[in-house]
Order: structure tokens, then sequence, then C-alpha cells
């Protein structure tokens, strides 16, 4: 008997029926019961309704922003000179800047919260970005270098060739031609940072609460639907921005990580 | 030719990447107007060159002029110049329009003057109504007028072309080769023109520039580089050709493939070796011999579409390539002629190899980072510096690098009619010139030896 190759999929698509759909299915389920299964918009509207929720959410984005705009303003220049055969002649130091995502984020948080211990800093919003930001950066700057580095040199000698200083060379040609890499370097942190809250756990000590924080909570002291709900919206909004996107489409899976 | 005329100078220009020299002090002048080729095959240095021009890169030493001003330091948004890049290198984030007015916009041209120039420059290039079009949905061909329009619509003084018909087929290459004729004929600015492809270069260039391993080779129009190429690597570069090991009798007369004919070279002195070029047009075959200057056995015969192109085999045992409109069968006795200005005699470059060697002890020398035995030599002890001399057929080749005494790669080959003359790149980076009947490919990789009583030593003085 032979077996159809389409027929391989199969495994992969149990795996997705498990642990993803069904998963989804059930948040969907219980952000819409009460506590008796009932169905309900309840949970939904408490949190349109409670001013504590709305508050936290508001400064998940702002920090989820706020964090982005770091890891871009460090990683671009970071990424470029990387990528700039003249200026890094090493592969060595790509390395060096991707390390650390080899070491698992907790630990790396752990640690960072320790050493701040240690130095005596007293752990707030500063700590948080500091935390957030060392974390994520690798995110940042992989995808943008993995363009800039594929790139192909005739671009921008051609637009020298034309009259452009190195100025203008990189405004007009480098950093548009290298969209792609933003772009997905701005989903691989923004997304993730909307929904953290260990890193706000370890570096605030819990005086800064993020909306990754209250689902746990609510899920840890039993309130399920109510968690369910919010993790439901979350996703929606994560959707939302994922739709910014789709226009790179191409582009995001040339400059994807991994 | 006045000063004037002279567009673009080179003046012993040398440029060294990573250890290899990639152009040994070139000199070269550019006239105003003209179309001038570049030719060479890969690594040659002529893609070095016009990034000199261009300005992407610095000469180590030498000076780079245009009208007149020296311009080695400039860089290349200010060079009056522009390039049409082998891959075009068209911003994909651009579309054609945007593309070509690109340069137009830095400058600050008035938006105005800007359409109508752009507008003009696609007339030009037959590519009128594409302004919006996203340029990675242009074909090569089209892609390649835009690349050709965004160079010209900055009315440079000087237009590079790098390879720029290279990633086409052929059919569209040579409508491009005509078009890009046309153009330079019809704005009357210089054409600088880089290509591999030696038919491409006959048929576009005003004057044509042969390079090889960093050195310009001949300088000169189409019909003279053809007809008269003034060495073996030109002759060899050039067209289809039978290149031969020959004897300079006396003038006008000259020794090969163990006859004697008449020509109308002089100056050779007397006896004295040269490469003789015979192109395969210029040897005229008849199915009878009297008369002949020398007979043969047709051995092939292949149909070229407008010529037969056939093998001989000499009576005095050498192998010519001859190409004629009339078919002689294969077995078939032929008898030839070869008039006397047909002939193109050129001096030889080397008669041996010639290298600078040390004594290691009293019967050991080294060269090419190798060391040989040569047996005893009176006055020669270890650590004197000697002058090598090998013949060409006195290195012998081996199929396996490590049976060597060192070890080489097959640079280049060329048939003399009756043997190959190769030219070996060794792995100090020298170059060793062999002469052997056995068939190698271009790449392989050798053993090479050399018995101790071919190795030829003198004494050299350093100072």
């Amino acid at each position: 008997m032979t077996i159809k190759r389409s027929s391989w999929s199969i495994p992969y698509l149990i795996f997705l029926l498990i642990f993803v759909v069904l998963p989804l299915v059930l948040i969907a389920i219980y952000a819409f019961q009460d506590g008796e299964g009932g169905f309900t918009f309840e949970n939904i509207a408490r949190f349109f309704t409670d001013q504590d929720s709305l508050s936290t959410f508001a400064l998940s984005l702002e920090v989820a922003i706020e964090n982005t705009a770091i890891c871009l303003l460090l990683g671009y220049p970071a990424a470029y000179i990387l990528a700039r055969k003249d200026l890094n002649r090493s592969a060595v130091t790509v390395i060096l800047f991707i390390l650390p995502m080899w070491i698992n984020a907790l630990m790396r948080t752990l640690a960072t919260a320790e050493l701040f211990n240690v130095m005596g800093v007293t752990l707030g919003k500063g700590t948080l970005l500091f935390g957030m930001a060392y974390d994520y950066l690798p995110f940042m700057i992989y995808p943008i270098y993995n363009t800039l580095n594929k790139m192909d040199k005739s671009y921008s000698e051609a637009a020298e060739d034309l009259g452009a200083t190195p100025g203008q060379v990189f405004r007009k040609v480098t950093l548009p031609l290298s969209m792609p890499g933003i772009t997905s370097g701005i989903m691989m942190v923004f997304m993730p940072t909307v929904s953290t809250f260990a890193i706000s756990e370890f570096l605030t000590n819990n005086k800064i609460k993020l909306f990754g924080t209250i689902i746990q909570e609510n899920i840890n002291s039993s309130m399920w639907n109510y968690g369910a709900a919010l993790a439901l919206i979350m996703l929606v909004i994560i959707g939302i921005t994922t739709l910014f996107n789709d226009e790179d489409e191409a582009g995001k899976a040339e400059g994807g990580l991994i | 030719m006045t000063q004037n005329d002279v567009i673009i100078r080179l003046q012993n220009v040398s440029k060294a990447f990573g250890g290899k020299q990639v152009l040994d002090n070139i000199s070269l002048d550019i006239k105003k107007g003209e179309f001038v080729t570049l030719l060479g095959p890969s690594g040659c240095g002529k893609t070095t060159t016009l990034r000199l021009i261009s300005g992407f890169t610095t000469p180590d030493s030498g000076t780079v002029y245009m009208d007149g001003k020296d311009i080695s330091g400039i860089p290349p948004y200010k060079r009056p110049l522009n390039t049409v890049f082998q891959r075009y290198a068209l911003f994909p984030h651009l579309d054609v329009y945007d593309n070509i007015a690109f340069g137009l916009k830095l400058a600050k041209v008035p938006e105005k003057e800007i359409e109508q120039r752009v507008r003009k420059v696609l007339k030009m290039v037959s590519m009128t109504d594409y302004e919006d079009r996203d340029v990675e949905s242009l074909s090569g061909g089209q892609q390649q007028r835009v690349a050709i329009a965004r160079a010209l619509v900055n009315q440079p003084k000087v237009l590079l072309l790098d390879e720029p018909l290279s990633a086409l087929d052929h059919k569209m290459r040579q409508d491009m080769q005509i078009e890009l004729k046309e153009m330079h004929q019809k704005l009357g600015i210089t054409f600088i023109y880089v290509t591999h492809d030696q038919e491409e270069a006959l048929t576009l260039s005003d004057t044509i520039v042969v390079m090889n391993e960093g050195k310009i080779q001949q300088i000169g129009t189409p019909a003279d580089i053809y007809n008269e190429p003034v060495n073996s690597f030109v002759a060899d570069f050039i067209g289809e050709s039978n290149i031969l090991n020959g004897t300079m009798i006396e003038d006008r007369k000259v020794n090969f493939i163990g006859h004697d004919f008449p020509c109308v070279d002089e100056g050779f002195g007397t006896n004295n070796p040269v490469d003789v070029v015979i192109r395969p047009e210029d040897i005229y075959i008849m199915s009878h011999t009297e008369n002949a200057q020398f007979t043969g056995k047709v051995t092939s015969c292949i149909f070229k579409g407008v010529h037969y192109e056939m093998l001989v085999d000499t009576d005095s045992g050498y192998e010519l390539m001859i190409q004629d409109y009339n078919a002689f069968e294969p077995g078939s006795e032929v008898g030839m002629i070869i008039k006397p200005v047909d002939i193109q005699v050129m001096r030889k470059e080397r008669l041996c190899n010639t290298l600078e060697g040390v004594m290691t002890d009293d019967s050991h020398v080294e060269f090419l980072d190798g060391e040989f035995e040569c047996g005893a030599k009176a006055g020669l002890e270890g650590g004197d510096p000697v002058t090598v001399e090998i013949a060409f057929d006195a290195v012998e080749l081996l199929d396996h690098q490590e049976e060597g005494q060192i070890a080489g790669e097959v640079h280049s080959i060329l048939y003399k009619g009756d043997h190959y003359h190769l030219i070996i790149l060794t792995e100090s980076g020298g170059y060793l010139y062999v002469d052997t009947q056995d068939i190698w490919d271009k790449g392989d990789l050798v053993g090479i030896t050399i018995k101790p009583s071919d190795i030829k030593l003198s004494k050299r003085n350093d100072n």
C-alpha cells in the first residue's frame, strides 16, 4: 500500500488542532461564559467599563511602543554596522549580538533584577524598559541585519553614481529598502512586549502591572472567564497590528528570524 | 592628438586587492566622443579599471585624470559621469519614472524640466508609457533600457557600461548592440564599455583595449586588433586562429610547420624564434596538390552556416583549422597556400621560464616556494641568489598535486598545432609556462616536477 504524499501532513494537522485551534476555541468559549456556564457578554463589557483594566491596557501599549522605539533606535545602527563589510569583518560580532537569545529570557530577566538589587537601583519603569530592551534587542537587530546584509551593494553604488552623497544614499535607498527588516523587527518586538508579564513582575517587583500580568493574575486566581476574555481582547489587538504588516508579507518572510 | 581631445587619462595606475596585483601600471588615454571597449577574460582587471574611472575604487598608485584634472580622490557622486551596472541595479522601491528622475531630483532640477527630460529619454530608449510601471515587472531587456535611460538623463560627459548586455539572451543582445551604437552616434558622448565578449567588442567599438592579467595587451581599432594581434594572447582571444611556433629565417621569410613561407614582416632578426598567427579563413585550400605550398589530409569537416570549418593534418604533422566556403571530405588529400600578407608574425613574449631563486645548499635551489634538486654547480653555494631558467618542455605535469615537488593549477591553454602551451598558476602565486603533448583542462590541479638536469642556474647579482 502506498501512502499518498498529501497524507504526510496529517500528524501536523492533528498537532495544530490540539495545540492551536482547540485552545483558541476554548479561550473564546470561556470568554463568553459566566461562572455557571451560561452565554454572556459580561466579561468583555467588564473590561471596557473597568477603569483599572483600561489603564493597565493603556500602560501596556505605552510600554510596548516605548520598548519598540528604543529597540529600533539602538538596533538599526547596530544592524547597519554589522552588515557593513568595511566596518565589521567578523561573523563573531554578529553571533555575540544574537548570543543572548540562546539563554532563556526568564533567566536573563532574573539575573538583570539581581544585578539591579546589588547595584541598589530602585526598580520601576526605568528598569522595566531596560530589561525589555535588553531582552528584545536581538529580535530587532537580526531581521534588519538580515535585510541589510542581503541587499545588493550595487543599489547604493547606483545611487552614489547618480550624485547622492553618502547621507542621501542612506535616506533615499538603504533605509527604504530595509523597510521589510524594520517592520519584521517591530512585529517581533512589539507583539511579545504587549503580552509580557514576567519581566514586569521581576524588574518592577510587581509595582507596574502590565496587561499580561492581569491575565496571569485572573487565571491564577481561577477567574478563568474574565482571564479568557482579556486574552481574547489582546489576541484581537495583536491581530490588528499584524494587519498593518500584511502588505509587507513577502518582505517579512525574507527578513524573518531563525 | 592634442591634449584637449583626451577626456579620461589613466597614468601609471596600479591596484592590488588582498596582495593580488589586479592592475599593473596601466596607462590609457580615452578621447572625447569615442566608443572604447575594455575587453578581456574575467579577472583581467577591466572592471577594476572601470571602477577607477567611476570612483568606486581608488588607485594604489598613479593618477586618473578627467578633462586634464586629477580626479583620483574625488568621490563617485561628484564625478560628471554615470554608470550602467551589470545587473542594472534599478531601485526596486521606485517606479520607472522615479528611477530615471533620481539623479535629476538630487541635482534639484525644476520639476517641470525633470518631467520633460524623463519623457525625452524614455522616448529615446523606446519605453514611452512605462513611467508608472514597477521596475520588477519589466523584462530583462526593458530593465536594461531603463538603466540606460537613468544614466543618460543626467547628460553625463562619459557613460560607463559594465557588461550591460551579459544578462540578455542572444537575439536581444544583438538588437541592443545596434541600439547602443545608434545612441552613441546620436549623443556624441564618450562610451566606455566593459565586456568579455570579443564579438560584442568588435561590433561596437571605435577602439578596443585588450587586457589580460592586469596589463593592457593591445590598443587599436577592431580591424587592427583582429588583423594584427601583437601577441599570442590577443590572437587567441579575438576570433579563431592558428597560433604556431616559427623561426624568422631573415626579413620577409619565416619558417613554421616545417616549411619556409614568404611574409611581409621585417626587423625580427635572423633565425629568431617567433609566434605566427594564421586566421582560419586565410588559408587557401584546394583539391589538387601541385603549386601548393604544403599538403595535408582533412580529418574533420563541420558546416558552420556560412562556411565549413575543417581540421587538416599537414604533411609535417601539424594540425591546422581552416575555414572555407567549399567542403572537403574527411580523408581527402588537399593542397594549401598562405599569402604573405596573411601571415602575422609576433615576437615571443618569452623563450623559457625565467625565475628568481635562492640556493639552499650547493645542490638544491628554492623557487616558487618549492625546493628542487639541481645537482652540484661550480661556484654556487647555499644562500646565493640565482636566476633559474627552465625550458617550456622540461616541466613535467602530474595528475596528483601531492606527487609533484610543487603544486599548481592549469590557468590557460593554447593549442600550437602540434602541442599545447599551458600557463600554470603555482600555489606560490607565480606562473610556469609549459609545453606538453598531453591534454589538460583549464582548472585542472597538477603536481609539477623538474629534472635536476633541466634546471639551468646562473648567479644573480642583487645590486
